[in-house]
């Protein structure tokens, strides 16, 4: 089975001085393409800072992390950038939308990012407008966040995360500002892309949302503590 | 790394894209980047302007200097200081001092001086009808006009035969023929001068009066002098030279011969030369009396050329700090517009923005803000002249009144126009733009090098 992400013996040193606090001590974990996985823990467990490694926002101390077939575990800052741009769809709990442009013009955001700066043509205008559709948007194109309801804000971050056609999808607690409707609504579409192929990886600490995914990891004091659904 | 990646910057769809992003966020506060890009309009404006009122000023003085003429070399008597008529040390009646017709023939052969022209005036009463007028009374020889550059309204000048039959023909000045004839046609016209009988012959056209010049030269009014020749001043009304004069209840006298002497040289090239010549010619005929003074246009000219450079040195630097006011007040809005915006930044960098593109984005901003900025302020200091008029009209209305408005500052003021150099646009503009760069550069720094983590974990 081909991997989408691999993580192999990662470990996360913050040095505060005084002491080093070790996020994460040799964390391993395979993603084949395809996956749906809920990474569960108490805070504190190491899942945001695992999150943060894996969508190539920091560099592990120790370890190796290999993403589309490129190691990235030590590339320097502006090859980060470029993987995040080209591999890597974010979708953030709080939407992170940015509050001066249009629905549009969020979704395009990435495209301004690309690797040689191409500019947006109207293929990819095209390709923007598709995407609002499929998340339910398209006759809200105009309209700037402030406007929209916190589950269509999440669902234009989805649309965003989709228009570089990453590898793999991250999503921190998607639904941890949305009420149960909405947070239903947000998930069938999380399950409708892993239904067309995408790797969707994702934090949570709601076990109604982690059992949607395919399968759950948990993690404790910066270690893998097991997989499988647990009760509670 | 390749520099040719940096061309991509230009490229314009690129440019067209980061000038839109920076409107919308620049558009998103309205009000806060109007009134940073203030700082920038006035700092460009007072740039402009105090360049234009720098120029303005040293294009009068230049002109003044270019009056008394570029190739001239002026002998002027004065009363020395230490001979005042002191009425306690009683006998001295008479106060001999000056230029004498000795040094009109010593300096006249001087070999780079084409002529020597003498005149001697006196202050008098002119009288026509039942009209008076205090006027200056000159006697000259023709060539005076020209080297004035004095020009006809009507009749003649005066001629070498005027002189020679000790003439009593008058040639009056703009307002001394408005004053005694007010609609009358002067020509022809007697007047009487010094209990004497002139006729009309010309009228000169009016002409600015000519300010001060530091304290070599005393301002001219051209306007209310009668000239005549100086054969029949000298021989009809002061016989000898000596003028007397009736004040408070006294007399004065003073013996000279000539007021000044004005020395036409043959090139401007050698100005200065001559000038020594005649100084030291001068210092030899009148061994420390100090009672002539030579005033060279040439030097005052370069005198006024310093003094442009560093009027536009003082006054640019003055407005130049109050651009660089307007670049901490950009500086300081952007800086906390990088903490108010540090979620963004930290979205940006997570959807792959490199530190460049951070920035590129923040700079671009700056950018936008001092050029516009700039450009409101060429627009306005476009308008200098316009905008100094009417502050002269309320200084001419409010302040200025009576001597204040005869005075040396007063007249210099009334009478400059402020040009706006052409050079001092794209200087200005340019300055506010770069001021953009420098003040912006920090702030977009710090944007840039904010971790993408720390940044959207921001609230």
């Amino acid at each position: 089975m081909k991997l989408a992400a691999n993580v192999r013996d990662i470990h996360k040193y913050y040095d505060l001085g005084s002491v080093v606090v070790k996020a994460l001590r040799g964390v391993s974990i395979e993603f084949p393409k395809g996956d749906f996985v809920a990474i569960m823990g108490s805070s504190g467990s190491g899942k945001s800072t695992l999150l943060n490694l894996l969508g190539a926002l920091d560099r592990p101390t120790y370890g190796q992390y290999i993403l589309g077939g490129y190691d990235v575990s030590q590339l320097t800052d502006d090859h980060l950038s470029d993987i995040r741009n080209r591999l890597i769809g974010f979708i953030f709990q709080s939407y992170n939308l940015i509050a001066q442009y249009t629905v549009l013009e969020n979704i395009e955001v990435p495209l301004h990012y690309r690797p040689g700066h191409k500019p947006i043509s109207s293929r990819d205008t095209n390709r923007c407008i598709d995407l609002a559709q499929q998340v339910g948007l398209a006759d809200r194109l105009d309209h700037r966040p402030y406007q929209l309801s916190g589950g269509q804000q999440q669902r234009v971050a989805i649309a965003r995360a989709l228009v570089n056609d990453p590898e793999i999808i991250l999503a921190d607690e998607p639904t941890g500002n949305l009420d149960s409707k909405t947070e239903v609504e947000i998930m069938d579409i999380l399950r409708g892309l892993n239904r067309q192929g995408r790797t969707i990886i994702m934090v949570t600490h709601e076990t109604s949302v982690a059992r949607v995914a395919h399968r759950q990891v948990y993690m404790k004091d910066g270690l893998m503590a097991g997989e499988g659904l647990f009760p509670g | 790394m390749n520099p040719l990646r940096y061309l991509v910057f230009f490229h314009p769809a690129r440019l067209a894209r980061s000038l839109r992003m920076a409107l919308k966020s620049l558009l998103l506060h309205k009000l806060r980047s109007g009134l940073t890009m203030l700082g920038i309009v006035f700092g460009v404006f007072s740039v402009i302007a105090m360049l234009a009122i720098g120029e303005g000023a040293s294009t009068q003085a230049q002109q003044q200097v270019l009056q008394l003429g570029a190739t001239n070399i002026l002998c002027v008597s004065v009363k020395p200081p230490e001979e005042t008529s002191d009425p306690s040390q009683g006998r001295q009646w008479v106060v001999r001092y000056g230029l004498k017709e000795a040094d009109l023939k010593l300096l006249d052969v001087i070999p780079s001086v084409v002529r020597a022209i003498p005149i001697r005036e006196i202050g008098t009463e002119a009288r026509y009808g039942g009209r008076t007028l205090n006027a200056r009374l000159v006697g000259c020889t023709p060539d005076y006009f020209e080297v004035n550059h004095l020009s006809r309204a009507t009749g003649r000048f005066l001629t070498d035969s005027d002189g020679e039959k000790f003439a009593m023909r008058a040639v009056i000045a703009h307002d001394v023929a408005r004053e005694l004839f007010r609609h009358e046609d002067p020509l022809g016209k007697t007047i009487t001068v010094n209990q004497q009988f002139f006729r009309i012959i010309g009228v000169t056209r009016f002409r600015t009066a000519s300010a001060a010049i530091g304290s070599s030269l005393s301002g001219q009014d051209y306007n209310k002098d009668i000239y005549i020749p100086l054969e029949t001043l000298q021989t009809r009304i002061i016989p000898g030279g000596v003028d007397v004069q009736r004040k408070s209840g006294s007399f004065s006298a003073e013996e000279v011969q000539l007021n000044q002497i004005t020395l036409q040289v043959t090139d401007p090239q050698v100005v200065l030369q001559t000038a020594e010549t005649v100084r030291e010619s001068i210092e030899r005929n009148h061994p420390g009396m100090k009672d002539v003074h030579v005033v060279v246009p040439m030097e005052l000219l370069k005198q006024a050329e310093q003094l442009r450079g560093i009027f536009n040195v003082v006054l640019g630097s003055i407005a130049f700090i109050s651009l660089i006011v307007g670049g901490i007040g950009i500086m300081n809005i952007m800086l906390a517009t990088v903490t108010e915006r540090t979620r963004e930044i930290g979205v940006r960098r997570a959807l792959g923005a490199k530190q460049s593109d951070i920035i590129e984005q923040f700079l671009t901003e700056t950018m936008v803000l001092s050029g516009t900025g700039g450009l409101i302020g060429v627009v306005l200091g476009l308008l200098t002249p316009q905008a100094f008029q009417a502050v002269r009209g309320l200084a001419n209305r409010w302040i200025l009144e009576g001597s204040a408005a005869g005075g040396e500052l007063g007249r210099m003021f009334t009478q400059m126009e402020p040009t706006v150099p052409y050079w001092s646009l794209p200087l200005a503009f340019g300055f506010s733009v770069a001021i953009g760069v420098i003040f912006g550069l920090y702030p977009a720094r710090a944007a840039a090098r904010l971790d993408p983590i720390e940044a959207l974990r921001h609230e």
